[in-house]
């Protein structure tokens, strides 16, 4: 399984997320910014946290309209897998890819602190590490992860089955304590929480390590 | 000709940012303030003369990054 981790300017996740992918098993190539696509046979697009180019105008809205970012629309569109956690799920609303936008915590305050998310569907190749319904600890570290969308986007969501976690307790405002969303064909996930974060013991936990596990399994039979 | 584009959050988005400022206007003795939103505004200058024109193309501008329209709605001044 070949997986790609993209590299923007300000990105502070990206070495974490490619190392969790190889740990499970996959192949990673670094790809940044400025390039225009992706290296030949890539499986899956990671889309890491950090602060891709100052967070300037908004969160992730510069980086949604780089040169790299066209390749991954067109990885998308094309039915490819892709991730995007934290700033990366940001980028990813801000394309279009994901539906809906992450507003300023509803508190103001950055919130950096591990977190209970219920797994809210097991019908993803994201999702197959874990048993819908269960609880797992990872952590969260953002000031604008308040998840919005209008109430008809939130009952599709819901009615199409594409929350894949919800907050055990709610740390930001988010609607319907919605922490990452699935897109319509179910190969893209966004999602505010780090499972990169918590993927191996010496982090404090490694809950998050079953989703590049089950990732890399699924898409090595694929 | 310049342009000068106000971005503010759409009316049914929370704004915690002009919340806060509502409430540090309260503890400031301000009474009777009743809401606070709080926007951007973008000043761009342009090549262009022709007023119909600059709007079009400063309105594509909010449309494709200036404003996310999901949550953002937009005006466009000119002059």
């Amino acid at each position: 399984m070949h997986a790609a981790v993209i590299v923007f300017p300000g990105s502070n996740c990206d070495r974490d997320l490619a190392v969790a992918f190889e740990r499970a098993g996959a192949r990673v190539s670094m790809v940044w910014h400025k390039d225009t696509s992706m290296p030949e046979g890539v499986d899956i697009i990671g889309v890491p946290g950090g602060f891709s180019y100052g967070d300037y105008l908004r969160c992730g809205a510069i980086a949604a309209n780089s040169p790299i970012c066209r390749a991954v629309v067109a990885h998308a569109d094309r039915g490819g897998y892709v991730l995007g956690v934290c700033n990366g799920f940001q980028i990813l609303t801000e394309t279009g890819i994901l539906p809906g936008a992450l507003l300023r915590n509803a508190g103001l305050k950055y919130v950096c602190k591990p977190v209970d998310l219920h797994v809210t569907t097991d019908q993803s190749a994201f999702i197959q590490g874990y048993t819908a319904g269960s609880t797992i600890t990872v952590p969260i570290a953002h000031h604008d992860g308040n998840y919005f969308a209008d109430e008809a986007t939130l009952d599709r969501l819901q009615a199409e089955d594409r929350v894949a976690f919800t907050y055990a307790r709610n740390p930001n405002g988010s609607a319907r304590d919605i922490a990452g969303i699935l897109s319509k064909n179910r190969r893209v996930l966004g999602m505010m929480p780090h499972p990169e974060r918590m993927a191996e013991p010496l982090h404090g936990g490694s809950d998050g390590a079953a989703m590049f596990a089950g990732l890399v399994q699924q898409l090595a039979d694929a | 000709m310049k342009a000068r584009v106000h971005v503010m959050l759409k009316s049914g988005v929370l704004d915690p940012q002009g919340e806060a400022v509502r409430h540090a206007l309260g503890s400031l003795g301000f009474e009777g303030v009743q809401g606070v939103r709080q926007g951007k505004v973008i000043e761009i200058d342009l090549a262009e003369t022709d007023a119909a024109k600059a709007e079009a193309v400063v309105t594509e501008m909010c449309e494709k990054l200036l404003a996310n329209t999901v949550i953002e709605s937009y005006s466009v001044e000119l002059g």
